[in-house]
Formats: C-alpha cells, structure tokens, sequence
C-alpha cells in the first residue's frame, strides 16, 4: 500500500470534478502456476457524477479488473484509485456492483434478497421490508415476494438483482455485464430498465461489457480497452439524445455512425485476443 | 405385452408408453415396487422361519423370527432383566441425542471458524488429521474411566464420532461458498460477522445437513458401543447381556428396536432437511430409498 502525498493533496481539486478516477493503474496477479499476470496496465479514466460510462473490451482485457478496484473488493498493484474524491480504503458504502452471474442469495425470497442491504446496513426489519417491497414493485415483481430465485426466470433474477442493488440508492455504480447472460428480447427491456432506475437515481455508472451495441445505446461515454493487459485505447463521447428507447436507438444514423467508428478501434483488439485464445487451445 | 414389458422395466427414470397416461404409469410403478417389497421381506422372514422349523437352521445359534417377536412382546409386557423396556430405549435416546446436539454444536462452530481462518487452519489441521486417523471407538473405554458408567461417558463417545463427521463438511461446506455470494453480500454492507451468520452458514448447511443424516446414525453406534463398554442401562446393555447368555433372539430383537429408533429419527433429520433447505430445487435431493 503505497499513498504518496502529492496524490493526498490533489483530492480537494478533483473532488468537484470526479465521481471516480483512475490514475495510471496497473493490477498484477499471480496465476496459479506462479506466473505473474497483468490483468490492466497504466489505466487512467474519469468518470464524472452522473456520467454513465461504458467499458468495452474483448474477453481477458481487464474489464472485471477495473470493476473490482473500483469497489474496493481489490487493491491496485500499483497507481491510485479515488472514488468521490476520496482514495479506496475498503468498501465505500456508496458504491453498488451488479455481478455478472447470479449474486442473489438462493435462500432467500424476492423480498428478503432485496431488503439485504438495508438489513445489512442496521435499518429496522419492518422499515427495511416496507423498502424492498416498493423497490420490489419499481422492478415489476410484485406477486413473487415469496418466491426463490431458482424460481424464477433469468430476467427476474436480474430484476431482483438490480432492486437488491438499487435499494441502497448508491451514487456509484458499477455493472459487470449484468445482461450477458440474457436473451436478446429480456436484455433490451433489462437495458431499458436500467436506463429508467438510473434516471431516477442519477448515479455515476462504469458499465462493462463486451457489447458494443449495448455499451452505445446505454453511455454518455465508451471507453475502450485493448487485448489484455487491458490499457484504454480511446474514449469516445456519445451524443445521442436522452432519454433513450434501447430497441429504437440501434436503428438511428448517428447510432450506426458511433458503432462504426468504435468499432473500427475494437475489432483489432477482438481479433489480437481471439488469435491468442487460439493459440491456447 | 408392451404392458408388462414397461412393469418390468420400471426402475427406469420415466417409463413412458404409447397410450398409457403418465399418472397410470406412474401409479402402476408404485403398485408393483411396494407389494414386490413386502414380497421380499415375507419371503426372507418366511424363509427363516421354515429353516429354523425344519432344523435347517439352528435356532439356538441364528434366532427364530417368531421367538424373535416374542421376545419383544416379553420385554414390552414384562421388562427386560435391567427394566422396563421403554426405560432402556430412553437412556439410549437419551445418550445419542446429548451426544448427537453436542457433537453437531462443536462440528458446526469449529467447521465455520477454522473455514473462516486460513491461518488457524494452518495451525491446526495436521493435529485434527491425526486425531480423526484414530479409530474413535477405540475411546469408549477411556471415557467410561474417566466419565463413569453412567450416560456422561456415551454421550461424550457420541459427541466424538459426530464432531469429526460434521466439522468436516461445516469446513469443507464453508470453503466451497461462492465467491459472488461473499462479494455481493460485503458490496451490500455486510459485517464480517454478518458476512458469517448471513452468507457462509446459510450457503454451508447444505453440507451440514447432509452430515446430519450419517453423524446421527453414529451418534447411534457411540451410544451402543459406549453401553456394550460398561453401561448401567440402555439397549446396547440389553444387546450384551443377551448375548452373553445365547439370547440370538434377544440380540435380533434389541436390534430390531435400535433398527425402528434409528428410521423414525432418520425421518426426523429429513423433515429438519425439507424444513430448513425448502429454497433449494427440488431435483438436488431426489434421491429417496
């Protein structure tokens, strides 16, 4: 753990400016063979509050990586990352992570799953379920209260999800595709959803996926990552106008214009990791 | 003829049959598997009983189904030689249950903390190695100097064989709680204690529960042992003492009672199972004999 205090001392000035920022990161693991891995390399990215930003990047660039540091479940190898200002020590309750697979507690209900945070977090048990049963409702699940995940549908485990996520009404948030493991009719109303909550919270999101379709219609901004070790390869803006119809948005010209352009960039990095996987195998 | 070749078939998983509704099937299936069992048992029991009239089995040696069933209506209406019969099923109860609640305690808070403690796992695990290498019968007779004669020294017996059982898959059960799980719940906001009480021991009792069905039969075989080692009361007594003077009926008959104890308290463990797993799917534990 090294905190030098040059860095100490520039908090106050990006503390206006930055939901999170990430300074010249690097993330080293150990394989289990003891090799040593670089998971992302020299990392730098802003995300302003209430920006919605989107991470895309082929398998193996360091998504998750990112994600995990952001949230404090991991430590950076080495450079610094600050979330509202404040350098990672820990988990910061303002934070929110989606899991890519299913995270929710099998056994508990709907309604238990999504009143762990506050429970958690020492709110009244009967303040607490009165929470989740609203978030239960804003989530369109109301009627499976009493229900177990295995249960229910892939999509209604990810709404429990999101509620479960959202009922701490965090002002960070950080999705590690969440949707990927959807079909392509449930993940365009998930994304739409997803869209309607954070409207309402106004929360900063960094939103991985491997998407680029998704990550369009979903961000203010892309950023993409190169092949692993995952450094950023370029950040694009994009301008489209919100609030935005997930499954309308793809057909616009400006949308297939972004995607071409972003896609020149990422269709490189897609081909470098699959000739490595190929290599592997 | 494709009837009967679906009876006959039936262990199979779905038999099914152009024409015959599932439901018929179905019912059909269990007509033929029960009265096949009581078939079986009236074919064992019946078969016993002939050799042993027609002295192709010695009786004195191999005990006699009828003797077997009037020795238990002896000891039901008149006491066995140490008391009445339901005094010595309570005493064994007693013991199995003492050590059995005991043991499970013990099993579960070692399993979580040490599953927990990488580091006091470390420390400790060639000794529990060891210590579970050792033949944990061989025991009894150190408990039964050091605890007495009475239950003291069975329910420590029990409690003995029930840890190890238990520890094993309360540890086992904790490191195999998904990572996801962890994360999420620590991103939410739990404690470390919450992360144990509300992640790591919901997710583990699946493996709990699973050593409770085998840890109670031998919280069982602690008891027995423990009675047969020196004991003032209790089936195990019972057992020993018939035995000791040629009683096989006695014998098959105490066996016969720890035999109905241990299905009516197996059938309690699974009631506990459904009870306390009910959020579970139900195709993980469709495996019922």
């Amino acid at each position: 753990m090294t905190t030098d205090s040059s860095a100490l001392t520039q908090n106050t000035t990006s503390r206006a400016t930055s939901a999170i920022e990430l300074r010249a990161v690097t993330k080293r693991f150990l394989t289990p063979t003891g090799q040593p891995y670089t998971a992302i390399l020299d990392v730098s990215l802003n995300v302003a509050p209430g920006e919605f930003c989107a991470v895309v990047g082929p398998t193996g660039c360091g998504k998750s990586t990112t994600l995990g540091l952001i949230s404090g479940l991991d430590r950076p190898s080495s450079g610094e990352v600050q979330v509202m200002g404040e350098p990672v020590q820990g988990i910061d309750p303002c934070i929110g992570y989606v899991f890519q697979s299913d995270a929710v507690f099998p056994w508990k209900n709907v309604l238990s799953n999504v009143a762990t945070g506050p429970l958690f977090r020492g709110q009244p048990k009967a303040e607490a379920l009165q929470h989740a049963r609203e978030w239960v409702a804003r989530v369109g699940l109301t009627g499976f209260e009493d229900h177990y995940p295995h249960q229910l549908s892939g999509g209604m485990r990810k709404r429990v999800a999101l509620a479960q996520t959202f009922i701490n009404e965090p002002q960070i948030l950080l999705m590690d595709e969440p949707f990927s493991a959807l079909d392509v009719q449930t993940r365009t109303l998930m994304e739409d959803e997803l869209l309607n909550l954070w409207s309402s919270l106004s929360a900063s999101v960094v939103f991985v996926t491997h998407d680029l379709e998704e990550a369009i219609s979903l961000a203010d901004r892309v950023c993409v990552l190169t092949a692993g070790p995952g450094t950023v390869k370029g950040i694009y803006s994009i301008d489209l106008p919100r609030p935005r119809k997930v499954e309308e948005i793809r057909f616009e010209p400006r949308f297939v214009q972004l995607y071409q352009e972003i896609w020149e960039d990422l269709r490189n990095e897609v081909m470098i990791s699959y000739e490595r996987t190929k290599q592997r195998a | 003829m494709n009837v009967l070749s679906n009876e006959l078939k039936a262990t199979g998983p779905t038999p099914e049959s152009a024409g015959v509704p599932a439901v018929t099937t179905a019912r059909r299936r269990r007509i033929v598997i029960y009265s096949l069992r009581v078939l079986l048992l009236v074919v064992i029991i019946g078969g016993w009983e002939f050799g042993t009239r027609i002295g192709m089995i010695d009786k004195f040696f191999w005990g006699q189904p009828s003797g077997i069933w009037n020795q238990i209506v002896t000891w039901v209406m008149q006491g066995t030689a140490q008391g009445p019969l339901w005094e010595q099923i309570a005493v064994t109860l007693e013991e199995t249950i003492g050590g059995f609640a005991i043991g499970v305690v013990l099993g579960v808070i070692f399993g979580v903390v040490l599953g927990r403690n990488q580091f006091l796992a470390d420390i400790l695990g060639p000794y529990i190695k060891a210590a579970n290498s050792i033949p944990r019968v061989t025991l009894a007779p150190l408990f039964a100097i050091g605890l007495g004669l009475g239950i003291q020294s069975k329910i420590a017996l029990a409690a003995v064989l029930v840890f190890f059982i238990v520890f094993f898959n309360a540890f086992q059960g904790v490191r195999e709680v998904d990572r996801n799980l962890l994360a999420n719940a620590r991103i939410l906001g739990a404690s470390q204690w919450q992360l144990t009480t509300a992640v790591i021991i919901p997710s583990a009792l699946t493996w709990i529960i699973a050593s409770l069905h085998t840890s109670f039969s031998f919280a069982l075989v602690g008891a027995v042992v423990g009675e047969f080692i020196g004991g003032l009361q209790g089936i195990g007594l019972v057992i020993q003492t018939a035995g000791a003077t040629f009683n096989a009926n006695g014998v098959f008959a105490a066996i016969t009672i720890l035999a109905v104890v241990a299905l009516l308290s197996e059938a309690l463990v699974t009631a506990l199972e459904h009870r306390l797993l009910r959020w579970r799917p139900t195709t993980v534990s469709d495996v019922t004999i």
